[in-house]
């Protein structure tokens, strides 16, 4: 019987010749992720008086969800990371000057295919997109991983997800994410690896984070898009040593508990209204709906093409002044390829405002909201609360409908933009 | 940890996820007591004050949905709970609830037939929940994540597992 891609790595993984879903593993992940929550882990780790990581090259530390440090307590918790790292041989340690930790380590070439990642960050996911297998844990747990070097988990049963056609103008990855959160519901991959196909024209490798990212909401355990000749050249230069390239990719006769197709030619640009990512409509439909805050920021959509998209839109143009745009570019490489090509200058000429690269307002470290507003934000959540007050309400949309609404100062269908 | 949980429950409904359970911008501490001062917050004063009066949470499905941050099974510690039965969980909350020693079980059967402030039996060792002169099941955990809650957490497992080698 043919095996899925998250089949395939946890046996590597574990040690198995193969594995079946439902089975329990100890498998030892490739890298172990943590960010801000570092300092929690290390913690942890001096509480049970343990003294000797089980791999030092396996751990990568980002300082990414508040930077840099805003209070004393913060910028105490950033000083025992870095001491930490220092104390115990960590190389792979990126100041606050970096950016996301998720995009960080595929930039520097820390993801590879078949890898199993885990992290202090349920977006973990996002490594599917060069084909590992990511997933999230709490910082307790990652204190295990550093120890003990393995973790159990369970092998999920998988989807596989076949994306046919390719997107009109003006739609993107995002759109096609919120739609299937929106038709398959917050727990609908619940522990599910999900594996998407491209029979068409293969995807962007930003376009395929957005998927793995937002794959996510729906509560995946992992997602990938299996590895082709685009991961392959991300990928060279990023690698020390390119023999490491090793794709894992599933049988063809692996078994599927779910399989179907979504037809990319017949999506809309989406929103995610509040309070759940899953309550998504056209944005044609709620078009008009009145903004206070823009945000182009998070994991999902702050890489370089979402900026070059969305400064296409604003070129030349001037924000609603009502509204507030706020810019936080993914990564410090990012940022500075913005600055080299005109885009940061173009978003700025705007009226967009931007910030140091990072989590920034997705993770309530500024852009917060007063009682009353509103925020459209290219991030991955829309939960009560996120972005400061409880009373304040946050939709999620593509780079492409942020940019068109941040111009009328509403919620509006990019394509009188892109068309 | 004692084999028999009992007490009132606070029933909530689907999709409750970690930012409502603990808002990210409390993150910053790790203590219960701190975390539980900020639980559930966003739902207005009233869910925290009776949340500290029973000692079951009963939700619907995908219990802790969102973000893998462990404070939130903390958070729920912190306020006196002693167990949270789900018609299904997210895998983070689920993970980071046995690493914190949190006692979970999913049982959808219960759902429709508890209401706010019934009282409800866990029997850890027989797999059972008795509510109103019912019996649930509910199935078990493997041995191996069975003992890491009954150690009370991930931290306490690991230090057994330190002295012992």
């Amino acid at each position: 019987m043919g095996k899925t891609i998250a089949e395939k790595i946890l046996a590597a993984k574990s040690g198995h010749a193969s594995v079946t879903p439902g089975e329990i593993v100890e498998a030892y992940p490739d890298l172990v992720m943590s960010h801000t929550a570092t300092w929690r882990s290390v913690s942890v780790m001096e509480r049970i008086g343990a003294k000797k990581l089980y791999d030092p090259e396996r751990l990568a530390v980002v300082l990414d969800h508040i930077a840099p440090a805003k209070t004393e307590k913060n910028a105490a918790d950033h000083l025992k990371c870095r001491k930490f790292v220092a104390d115990y041989g960590v190389k792979k340690f990126y100041d606050v000057d970096a950016g996301i930790a998720h995009l960080v380590l595929m930039e520097a070439g820390h993801v590879l295919p078949g890898d199993l990642i885990v992290g202090t960050d349920s977006h973990c996911t996002i490594y599917g997109s060069l084909g590992a297998l990511g997933t999230g844990i709490g910082y307790t747990e990652v204190t295990s991983v550093w120890i003990t070097g393995k973790l159990w988990l369970k092998v999920p049963d998988s989807f596989r997800i076949t994306l046919k056609g390719t997107f009109q103008p003006g739609v993107y990855s995002k759109d096609l994410m919120l739609h299937l959160i929106g038709s398959l519901g917050a727990d609908g991959c619940s522990y599910k690896s999900v594996e998407f196909y491209t029979a068409g024209q293969p995807i962007s490798i930003s376009e395929r984070m957005t998927v793995t990212n937002l794959a996510m909401e729906m509560g995946v355990k992992c997602a990938f898009v299996p590895p082709d000749e685009k991961t392959e050249e991300y990928l060279r230069g990023r690698l020390a040593d390119f023999s490491r390239y090793q794709p894992v990719y599933a049988d063809a006769d692996a078994v599927y508990e779910k399989d179907f197709d979504v037809d990319l030619s017949r999506l809309v640009p989406m929103v995610a209204c509040p309070h759940e990512v899953e309550n998504t409509k056209p944005a044609s439909e709620v078009q008009g709906t009145k903004i206070h805050q823009a945000f182009l920021g998070s994991c999902a959509n702050a890489k370089y093409e979402d900026l070059e998209i969305a400064a296409r839109i604003l070129k030349g143009r001037h924000i609603d002044p009502g509204v507030r745009l706020i810019i936080t570019p993914g990564s410090k490489k990012i940022m500075m390829e913005a600055a080299r090509t005109g885009v940061l200058e173009t978003l700025m000429e705007a009226g967009g405002l931007f910030t140091n690269p990072g989590c920034g307002a997705c993770a309530g470290d500024g852009g917060i909201m007063a009682d009353g507003e509103v925020c459209l934000s290219t991030a991955n959540r829309n939960f009560v609360g996120r972005m400061g007050s409880s009373k304040a309400e946050i939709y999620l949309s593509s780079p492409a409908t942020l940019a068109a609404s941040a111009i009328r100062g509403c919620i509006t269908d990019p394509r009188e933009f892109t068309s | 940890m004692q084999s028999i949980i009992e007490g009132a429950v606070y029933k909530f409904g689907d999709n409750i996820n970690s930012d409502i359970i603990i808002p990210g911008r409390y993150l910053i501490h790790i203590d219960p007591a701190t975390l539980s001062q900020h639980a559930f917050e966003v739902l207005g004063p009233e869910v925290p004050a009776k949340l500290r009066q029973v000692r079951i949470i009963v939700a619907g499905r995908n219990f802790g949905c969102g973000s893998a941050r462990e404070q939130a099974a903390t958070a729920i510690q912190g306020l006196g709970i002693k167990a949270v039965i789900a018609c299904s969980f997210a895998r983070t909350f689920y993970r980071n609830a046995i690493n914190d020693g949190l006692p979970i079980m999913e049982c959808p059967e219960l759902y429709p037939a508890v209401s706010e402030g019934d009282h409800v039996q866990i029997d850890l060792a027989a797999a059972v929940i008795r509510h109103s002169g019912k019996q649930y099941g509910f199935p078990r955990m493997p041995e191996s994540v069975q003992k890491i809650l009954e150690l009370g957490g991930l931290a306490e497992y690991l230090k057994t597992q330190l002295k012992a080698s």
